[in-house]
């Protein structure tokens, strides 16, 4: 499953980039993209593990940088 | 200085408040000393802080934050290490600058920032936000377009944007295309047309029939595209990634060589400690990667957003890039160079006739045929003879066909149907096709027909190949005489012809293998039939595909109206990309490395520290968010 979310604050490209790195190592993760540009996240990740990435990835991006929210 | 968002009005003024403070104090400790008597003091101390904390105490908290979460080695680690540190040897007046210096740089960094996204926000515009449907009762609803279902009827009101792709199916007036195909000339469209969204209607009221879902409708599909593309790194954007990957990790060793070694070999470890860890933060300060990270994507994203407005749509930072890098084009024939269609380009008259009765003959009983070659001459002829006119019609099919007009027989044909029915022809050589016209039997002229080449080709071929492309090749499968003529006329020296599809595809290949390295090889075609060598070139080129799924999927790039023109513009947008990029690249190394070395020689203080960072990343960014406004 294929999901894109909007995110707020991403102001730091740096961090956009270590929160891509983190959340595509998470289990069950196939692909997944932080666009520091479009302040778009992306995550793709198998169906029944969907739902516990989204979560823990939302915990790392808020963990890399505070201000950081995904709008789920 | 509009458009400035609360948070950035709230940081101007800190700077600012920040600052006067800071001159005040600059200004006490070099003439009057109210305040600061007592040199090195704690009372001196807490008057520096005061400044330091207006301005910087996010800095400081989020370092703080960093911590508990395990982020080390942040920025705001750095900075507020750098700066404690600064206030540990006694230099407040460098600390506080320093901070300062920083959050403005953060602050104009921020800013351009904003403005690069709010581009990009417009270039995304083209989504329609609602659509009027009408109920069965006659009322219209204003729904989501994703609420659109396949033959819901929609109202288009004037200045509106279509939201979906579907048929018009009342009303009739001009769509402004523009923001997909940067046309300008509007489009006129009445019922039955089909209308794509994302453009806007003009001045009269239509109403269109959806044939498809708004996910699947052009808009959607331009705007995942440009998106997307972003994804699709470029080989440059690579590089910063695997470039990131080694500098780190060395410019940390390289920092922590440098805070421990000289003071090691000074044999007063202790007492020289501070100033080199000192200067090994600031060392960190200034490789910070920042200027490369943002700056060299923002120049793709530049790069095919400026793509997208005059109508060509980019599927990659990498076909982007690409393109650069083209040195030869494939080019199909049919539909891409030339109209696509047969047009009238002479018309021989004999016996006294004159051309417009040849014309008018011919168009009187070709004008049953749905032949394309019948259709041309209908369409060629302004003064058509009525219906009424014409009897006993008879299609010989394929070859031509006969019809009683006025009482006389009159045969229009190829020259196989000529010698069946048993009418002498002189024998001769045509370029294109001939239609020959007899009446009673009797040749009274000829009209020859071809496929033109489009008004804009000759140009735009010159113009691809100023643009260094060494070769320009066109394929096709149509005969030797068809082929030469069109090349001749536009100015290409290779071409090949006869082709079948697959002859098409080996044809690339050996035109590929044979390419200089690190040069590409493009091929345009018109999406028909081309998909195999779409996708065997290095770029896959797709034309007049407006709405065309099977285009837009095999292709790299699509040009989204017929203009070839487009093809040139796209190059020099290309090449803008990668020179800016490319200066981003060696500008911030250049400073960085310097500063590195004059920062471990102990030369360059703390200030060139903070300009290495957010001063070059500010500077690459100005620089390509040139990318955003330009035209190519």
């Amino acid at each position: 499953m294929k999901k894109k979310f909007k995110m707020e604050n991403l102001d730091c490209a740096n961090c956009a980039a270590k929160m891509e790195d983190a959340i595509s190592k998470l289990d069950g993760v196939t692909d997944c993209s932080v666009s520091f540009l479009t302040q778009k996240f992306m995550l793709d990740a198998e169906d029944d593990k969907f739902d516990a990435a989204l979560e823990e990835a939302c915990k790392i991006v808020s963990r890399i940088h505070h201000d950081t929210k995904v709008l789920v | 200085m509009n458009g400035l968002s609360k948070g950035q009005k709230k940081d101007i003024i800190r700077i600012v408040i920040s600052l006067i403070l800071f001159a005040v104090l600059i200004f006490d400790s070099k003439y009057n000393g109210w305040f600061l008597t007592n040199e090195g003091s704690w009372h001196m101390l807490l008057l520096w802080l005061v400044p330091y904390f207006i301005v910087g105490y996010d800095v400081v908290i989020n370092c703080f934050r960093g911590i508990i979460h395990g982020q080390m080695f942040d920025e705001t680690f750095l900075m507020t290490l750098a700066t404690v540190g600064a206030f540990g040897c006694g230099e407040f007046e460098e600390a506080v600058a320093v901070m300062l210096f920083y959050q403005t740089g953060e602050f104009f960094q921020s800013y351009a920032v904003g403005k690069s996204r709010n581009a990009i926000q417009e270039l995304m515009s083209i989504a329609p936000d609602y659509a009027n449907r009408e109920m069965e009762n006659g009322s219209i609803e204003v729904i989501d377009p994703d609420d659109i279902e396949i033959g819901d009827i929609l109202v288009i009101k004037p200045g509106e944007r279509i939201p979906i792709d579907g048929n018009v199916i009342e009303g009739e007036g001009l769509i402004n295309t523009a923001a997909l195909t940067g046309e300008s000339m509007p489009l006129s469209v009445a019922v039955g047309d089909a209308v794509i969204s994302g453009c806007i209607n003009g001045d009269s009221l239509i109403k269109v029939q959806a044939d498809r879902l708004y996910d699947d409708s052009t808009v959607s599909q331009i705007l995942e595209m440009v998106e997307n593309a972003a994804a699709k790194k470029s080989k440059t954007e690579n590089f910063i990634t695997r470039f990131a990957r080694y500098y780190t990790p060395i410019v940390v060793c390289g920092a922590v060589l440098l805070a421990f070694i000289p003071p090691l070999i000074s044999g007063n470890f202790m007492a020289e400690l501070g100033k080199w860890v000192l200067r090994a933060c600031t060392f960190l300060v200034i490789s910070c990667p920042c200027a490369l990270v943002i700056s060299v994507p923002l120049a793709f994203f530049g790069g095919i957003g400026s793509a997208s407005r005059i109508g060509v749509l980019v599927k990659g930072s990498n076909y982007l890039e690409m393109m650069a890098y083209l040195d030869t084009l494939v080019s199909d024939k049919t539909g891409t160079l030339t109209e696509g269609s047969f047009k009238v380009t002479r018309i021989e008259a004999l016996d006294g006739y004159n051309t417009e009765d040849i014309l008018r003959f011919a168009a009187a009983v070709e004008a049953g045929s749905t032949h394309p070659i019948a259709m041309a001459i209908c369409e060629a002829c302004a003064d058509p003879l009525s219906e009424r006119f014409v009897k006993n019609v008879r299609n010989y099919s394929g070859k031509g066909v006969t019809a009683t007009v006025k009482r006389s027989e009159i045969t229009a044909g190829n020259r196989t149907l000529f010698k069946e029915l048993g009418i002498s022809l002189p024998s001769e050589n045509n370029k294109g096709t001939a239609v020959y016209i007899a009446k009673d039997r009797k040749l009274i002229g000829k009209i020859e027909l071809a496929d033109t080449p489009k008004p804009e080709a000759k140009q735009a071929i010159s113009d691809i190949l100023n643009e260094n492309v060494k070769h320009v090749v066109m394929l096709t499968g149509d005969s030797m005489a068809s082929a030469s003529a069109v090349a001749d006329e536009l100015g290409i020296t290779e071409f090949r012809y006869q082709l079948l599809p697959q002859d098409k595809v080996s044809a690339v290949e050996e035109l590929i293998k044979v390419l200089p390295e690190g040069r590409r090889l493009a091929f345009i075609g018109d999406g028909i039939n081309d998909a195999p060598v779409l996708t065997r070139a290095d770029i896959g080129i797709a034309m007049g595909s407006l709405g065309s799924d099977a285009a837009i999927e095999a292709a790299d790039i699509v040009i989204m109206d017929d203009d070839l023109s487009k093809l040139p513009a796209l190059m020099r947008i290309a090449r803008k990309t990668i020179g800016i990029s490319k200066a981003n690249i060696v500008f911030a190394l250049a400073i960085k490395v310097a500063c590195l070395i004059l920062r471990a020689v102990g030369i360059a203080n703390m200030w060139v520290a903070v300009f290495a960072d957010v001063g070059v990343a500010m500077i690459c960014i100005l620089n390509s968010m040139r990318m955003l406004k330009y035209k190519g």
